[in-house]
């Protein structure tokens, strides 16, 4: 077979839709994402484009189908093609961050309103919700927020990727995806209760228990070193919860 | 049969005291309960203009969660959250044009037409529990103690969402009675404390409050009774400026009637967070031997 | 004469607005007023509830939009209760302020307010607040 052939083999097998990017109608492969198609149609991404594996957020895309009011949104890296389609993509929405000093903040509720009094300006019409990519519930987690929970706004906005396409759709004018991260910065850091065992390790790495340890490691040549690690001792995958290795000193 | 409980945004927080007193009465008192899930801000404030139904969709909202919840009663504390809820349940149930309008825009969710009744804790206490049942209960009345009932205005107008004569009520009378405290009107008692006019015209509001204020205390009353966290904050917390700014001003303690009723009831102060009040709430009560010395 | 002068002077079309926002009949007022005598925010606004009827009867755009009426008010619904005509007097004040939060111009900046009554005020203030008096 040559490799003609094959060429005009994959040709088939890809059928060409209509979609309309920006309003411009294009034929481009039915098989691919929006962001493979937008670069079919000749288009060469230099901003709106990140990771293209459906974390980063930066392709989000809007667009409408015909016969259809809704408005749908995807990332254009994660969602295929559909015919004649209306899509534009939104790489950046402009949202008002506020300025803070974290480190003067202790996870009152009432410091996220002084930073963003305009969180009550929501009128709860669901937007956001409906707009997100991720399925957040957003318009949840801003009344959360209005009732003071951070906890809850922070766990229902984890999968938040700041797109930005909820502030682009809100009529109170709020800035969800700005809001929301806060809270999550202040229930990591203020919140969420610390592991006790993490701190007892803390204190004891403090005292230098484990310095005399360290040092002959760093002293070592690079063979000797592997060698070490090679015969380390190793806990079986089969133990038991009684384990304990043999070399005890550092427990 | 069990209702859902409806806080709003403000008993989570500031009024943190209206809402646990509340709780603890509700247990003394055997209501049958559970808060709405997913319940969002209500607005505070129904939409007045004729041709504004986005700003409806937020209590048509939390009506929803209480149908799907299959429950028929929805029962608030906050007299602003009840007007709100009330008169968007008013509207659903009797406007069909505004109600197609808005269910169809709330294409998430499903149909509404009023199903649910909308109650706040003062009618729910007058026509479902009844004063000679909550007399009964009464361990600790509140004998000596004078206190003025103040309804403001969104528990009493417009008259479709009234719980009582807008002109002449006595709920918060009746209510205070069977407590057993001495009932001191006055005639401020249905006179708007200035609302959120406390963010548009500050000066404006302390005034009025001031009014509402020395009215009570003129007529002989030595604290205040009240269902609203922004009546509270005008009346209660902004008590500080208003004796700064009038000379003739006297302090007097405000309470929801909430943490009148636990203290009746026999339960803990701590319960009742009065710390969140003025100072002078808890000393008055303890001045009266209502509670014991220690709580706080 | 005199009426002619009026109708030249009034703003048919505020009128029509005013009315469409707030669906109540302004001309139904017969001047008695008892809103004005109401009104618990009487001694800070610079125009009374009845004479605000009136300006509207007249088509007085001008008038209404120098006062502070609307903006004082605290919707607390003592002269719709009161009205012997049964004028939902809030209603007309909302739109009022409609005409002018619609234009995108807000009577107070949530930004403006300073962080001490921010940390103070319910937030059942600064819902209704917002409402009433940003766009």
């Amino acid at each position: 077979m040559s490799s003609t052939e094959v060429a005009v083999k994959t040709e088939i097998k890809a059928r060409l839709i209509p979609v309309y990017i920006m309003g411009k109608k294009y034929e481009v492969p039915e098989t691919l994402t929006i962001m493979k198609a937008i670069e079919y149609a000749g288009y060469k991404y230099i901003r709106g484009c990140g990771c293209r594996g459906g974390v980063c957020g930066a392709c989000s895309t809007v667009y409408r189908k015909p016969g259809d009011y809704k408005i749908h949104v995807g990332l254009a890296c994660q969602t295929v093609v559909e015919p004649d389609m209306y899509l534009t993509q939104i790489p950046f929405y402009p949202a008002l961050r506020g300025t803070y000093d974290f480190t003067e903040l202790t996870g009152k509720p009432e410091e996220i309103f002084e930073i963003y009094p305009e969180l009550f300006r929501c009128v709860a019409c669901n937007a956001c919700t409906k707009v997100c990519p991720m399925d957040v519930q957003v318009m949840d987690y801003i009344a959360a927020l209005k009732q003071g929970d951070i906890q809850k706004a922070a766990e229902l906005s984890f999968d938040c990727i700041q797109c930005g396409l909820c502030a682009s759709r809100c009529m109170g004018e709020l800035p969800q995806y700005h809001i929301a991260q806060l809270a999550r910065r202040i229930s990591g850091a203020y919140l969420t209760p610390r592991a006790e065992h993490l701190k007892t390790m803390v204190a004891n790495i403090e005292t230098g228990r484990f310095n005399e340890g360290l040092d002959k490691l760093k002293a070592m040549d690079e063979n000797t070193l592997k060698k070490t690690y090679q015969e380390r001792e190793m806990e079986p995958a089969t133990a038991g919860e009684d384990w304990a290795p043999k070399d005890n000193q550092y427990l | 049969m069990k209702i859902s409980y409806y806080p709003g945004c403000t008993l989570k927080t500031k009024a943190k005291n209206l809402e646990r007193s509340a709780l603890a009465c509700f247990d003394a008192l055997g209501i049958e309960y559970e808060e709405l899930p997913r319940w969002n801000c209500c607005g505070a404030v129904y939409s007045l203009a004729d041709d504004d139904l986005i700003h409806i969709i937020a209590p048509v909202r939390d009506l929803i969660r209480v149908k799907e919840r299959g429950l028929d009663t929805v029962m608030t504390l906050c007299s602003m959250c009840y007007n709100t809820l009330a008169r968007a349940n008013e509207l659903m149930k009797n406007n069909e044009e505004k109600r197609y309008t808005i269910n169809t825009f709330m294409d998430e969710e499903p149909d509404y037409a009023g199903e649910v009744r909308v109650v706040h804790f003062l009618d729910y206490l007058r026509d479902e529990i009844g004063w000679d049942k909550l007399k009964e209960k009464i361990k600790v009345p509140l004998n000596d103690l004078k206190v003025a009932p103040y309804y403001g205005c969104t528990l009493l107008r417009p008259r479709e969402v009234a719980l009582d004569r807008p002109d002449k009520p006595t709920v918060i009378r009746t209510f205070l009675e069977t407590l057993g405290a001495i009932v001191v009107d006055f005639p401020s008692a249905t006179v708007c404390c200035g609302s959120y006019q406390v963010l548009g015209n500050p000066e404006a509001a302390l005034k009025v409050s001031h009014g509402i204020l020395d009215d009570a205390v003129k007529n002989g009353a030595e604290a205040l009774a009240l269902a609203c966290p922004l009546c509270d904050y005008n009346l209660g917390f902004r008590q500080d400026a208003i004796l700064n700014s009038f000379t003739d001003a006297k302090e007097i303690p405000v309470y929801y009637f909430t943490q009148l009723m636990a203290v009746a009831l026999g339960i803990d102060p701590a319960v009742s967070h009065f710390e969140l009040n003025r100072e002078s709430s808890l000393q008055l009560l303890r001045d009266k031997k209502l509670i014991s010395g220690a709580a706080s | 004469m005199p009426l002619e002068i009026l109708k030249t002077l009034s703003d048919e079309t505020f009128k029509k607005k005013v009315m469409e926002i707030s669906g109540e009949n302004f001309h139904k007022c017969y001047q008695c007023g008892t809103c004005s005598g109401s009104c618990p925010m009487a001694e800070h606004i610079t125009v009374l509830p009845r004479r605000v009827m009136a300006f509207l009867q007249l088509g007085n755009r001008e008038k209404l939009e120098q006062s502070n009426t609307p903006w004082t008010c605290a919707s607390c619904h003592t002269c719709q209760v009161r009205c012997p005509r049964g004028i939902d007097i809030p209603k007309v004040m909302e739109a009022l302020r409609l005409l002018q939060l619609r234009r995108n111009i807000n009577q107070i900046e949530p930004s403006s307010i300073s962080k001490k009554e921010i940390v103070d005020l319910p937030q059942i203030a600064m819902v209704s607040g917002f409402r009433k008096l940003t766009s």
